[in-house]
């Protein structure tokens, strides 16, 4: 087997919207058959990121290629080859599931089309709605409906943005099956989420905020690479208390996970000096292994100082 | 599976199949374009066709013969005309008509009766304050009538050698304000097209700006389906609906108004895809431009305007100065409603509407072109 090859190859991508800077010179690299994480804060330019590599935006600097082809040049090449699952349910609420499906279908010219409709609707159980209209469907078979449709054609690479977003659990879980058998099968996958357990399921991850890209690598290169040591605290008056050691030095960031505070530093000795003086009754203070979470609230307050 | 093209047959059919279900779907749209121009057809047509009767009519007399006192009867008779008041001087006349009290002066000359009876043919002057046109036509067609009967009448009793088949006054009629005087006949036909125009136009400007603003647009840019596939896609269902819409207003026009239909209806239905292609490429091309359905909806809103005045339907074309000459003519309605009116009303064949054809061809070609250009291929 060769070398991996990449399914998305971006160096310098950059985008401007009036005199505010959305993407900056951001560098990625996606191989085939990845599930690639794309995580950030609201805003932070990931959705912009997407529509640059599928054609819906022109990117003002930088350049690359995607599925091999030029992302400035032949975005009539890659269209044809990638699904895009937009953050906004984007077919036809006037349309049935069906007819969304036959649509989409027909626009990708689809060999066989009844019957790979007829197939997609089985594998997504989405034959109880078949004849409904999309508009009427709830956010999480709209969601389905919208997977199905992107993956329909047979693309080789799924852009997927937000996808998840407001959807139940089991219907997340369902949903991830699918990417997983999809990419078992060669599919990459570019997802975009805000969920620390979806992170968790993809091969690798990439964090932007404002514009940059702050970190990329897989789930366990991001803790290590942050160097995060980690204290939770249980016990009375932890709001307050949190109020308190956010001051300390050492301590770069204080998040309340249920009933515990999670403090964190990179100073490991600085922060067991600022917190020593609160180790005692009734408070317990636990050292824990650093969680993608905290690595990504760290990463979003540096990118937030940047 | 043929990736990339301009124009791909499948794609196309599979933006028409899709846009001809939503049509179905859309019932309020649908019933809204079949009442509307009925509604307006007959609300505008029976307006127009109102036939004005006394009307205030003022007359300058400086004659006080039998004839003179006749001519006023019988216009009064004819119930078209009010006798106001006798005005003696010019200037009073003049000033009735220019504020609108009067809406006719007739002048009778000094030594009418005299002159009638030398058979020196007198003018008899009638000026009409044609601003609104379809208010006076009528009351100027009774007019003649009128004092033609009167005088024949007089002259055949009395002094019966005079009586002939000419007229023994010289009628001069001035429609002032407007010199061309537009015949109700003209207007209902007339009416089709602008109605068409109003309904088209913003029937498509809607259509891609609704894709844009439910976020459809989004989805639909990141597959490999092409602009032009979309805009025809979008305007070919829009076409039936236009003949729907003709249909309802010509039988309306035949049955309701009564108007006479002189030429082929197969001509004019075969040309009129012309028409209607232009008008929903135009809103195609407008709903490229707006950025929501408000905006789309104003630009058709912007292009009806002149599209009402600039064209020939409210204002006689030839009147209008150069510039809105111009503006005019490029206009489809402009040469829309010459067409129809030269079939339905003097019975045009092929050769005669080609002149009237071209230029909507020209017309809908650029709009092509522009929509074509304007498409947004990206979300930039």
């Amino acid at each position: 087997m060769n070398a991996p090859q990449p399914v998305i190859d971006v160096r310098g991508l950059t985008k401007i919207f009036g005199d505010k800077t959305v993407v900056k010179g951001l560098d990625m690299r996606v191989n085939q058959g990845e599930i690639f994480g794309f995580l950030g804060p609201n805003g932070s330019g990931k959705t912009t990121f997407i529509r640059m590599l599928c054609g819906l935006l022109k990117p003002d600097a930088g350049s690359g290629t995607c599925l091999g082809f030029d992302i400035a040049s032949q975005n009539d090449r890659i269209k044809p080859h990638i699904g895009y699952m937009t953050q906004r349910f984007s077919h036809y609420e006037d349309l049935t599931v069906r007819e969304n499906l036959l649509f989409i279908g027909r626009i990708y010219g689809v060999p066989d089309l009844d019957r790979a409709v007829a197939a997609c609707i089985e594998r997504m159980s989405l034959g109880r709605y078949e004849h409904q209209l999309a508009g009427s469907l709830s956010g999480g078979w709209k969601q389905r409906l919208a997977l199905s449709a992107c993956t329909l054609h047979s693309p080789r690479l799924l852009l997927l943005d937000e996808p998840t977003a407001g959807v139940d659990p089991g219907a997340r879980r369902d949903f991830w099956d699918e990417v997983h058998k999809l990419a078992a099968t060669g599919v990459t996958a570019l997802i975009t989420t805000h969920y620390m357990d979806e992170a968790e399921r993809c091969h690798r991850l990439a964090y932007i905020a404002y514009g940059d890209l702050l970190a990329d690598g897989t789930a366990e290169e991001l803790i290590a690479q942050a160097q995060l040591l980690t204290y939770a605290v249980s016990g009375p008056g932890l709001s307050p208390l949190g109020e308190r050691l956010k001051e300390l030095p050492g301590v770069d960031q204080v998040a309340v996970f249920g009933t515990n505070l999670h403090v964190s530093g990179r100073d490991g000795e600085a922060l067991e000096r600022s917190l020593a003086p609160f180790m005692a009754e009734p408070l317990t203070f636990r050292r824990i292994p650093t969680t993608l979470e905290e690595v990504f609230i760290n990463l979003m307050q540096q990118g937030r100082k940047a | 599976m043929n990736a990339s093209g301009v124009f791909s047959w499948r794609r196309f059919k599979a933006v028409v199949a899709k846009e001809f279900v939503q049509m179905r779907r859309d019932r309020l749209t649908f019933a809204m374009l079949v009442v509307m121009p009925l509604m307006q057809l007959v609300l505008f047509g029976y307006a127009i066709n109102s036939d004005p009767r006394h009307l205030p009519t003022a007359v300058l007399s400086a004659d006080n013969s039998i004839f003179s006192r006749s001519v006023t009867a019988a216009m009064r008779n004819s119930e078209y005309f009010d006798i106001l008041r006798v005005v003696t001087t010019r200037a009073e006349a003049e000033d009735l008509l220019r504020t609108g009290t009067a809406q006719f002066v007739l002048t009778i000359p000094e030594d009418f009766g005299t002159k009638i009876l030398r058979g020196e043919k007198p003018v008899l002057l009638l000026e009409a304050d044609a601003t609104d046109p379809s208010a006076t036509s009528n009351a100027v067609g009774a007019f003649k009538e009128a004092v033609r009967r009167a005088l024949d009448r007089d002259l055949a009793g009395a002094f019966g050698n005079l009586a002939s088949s000419d007229m023994a006054v010289d009628l001069r009629i001035h429609a002032e304000y407007n010199p061309e005087a537009i015949t109700q006949y003209n207007i209902v036909p007339g009416l089709m097209g602008t109605i068409l125009t109003l309904t088209l136009v913003m029937i498509t400007a809607l259509a891609i700006t609704r894709e844009t603003e439910r976020g459809t647009m989004e989805n639909l840019l990141s597959t490999p389906v092409s602009p032009l596939e979309v805009m025809i896609g979008k305007i070919l269902p829009y076409i039936l609906v236009g003949y729907i819409q003709m249909t309802l207003i010509m039988l309306a026009t035949r049955f309701l108004f009564n108007v006479p239909m002189h030429g082929s209806l197969v001509l004019i239905y075969s040309l009129s895809v012309l028409f209607i292609a232009a008008n929903l490429t135009i809103g195609v091309t407008f709903s490229t431009l707006a950025r929501n359905q408000l905006q789309a909806l104003q630009m058709s809103i912007f292009f009806f305007m002149p599209s009402m005045l600039l064209t020939g339907f409210m204002f006689p074309f030839r009147g209008m100065p150069a510039w809105a000459q111009v503006v005019g003519s490029i206009l489809p309605l402009t040469h829309y409603l010459r067409l129809v009116r030269g079939i339905l009303l003097k019975g045009d064949g092929l050769e005669q509407s080609l002149t009237h054809v071209w230029p909507m061809a020209l017309i809908w070609l650029a709009a092509v072109v522009l929509g074509t250009i304007f498409f947004r291929r990206t979300l930039d």
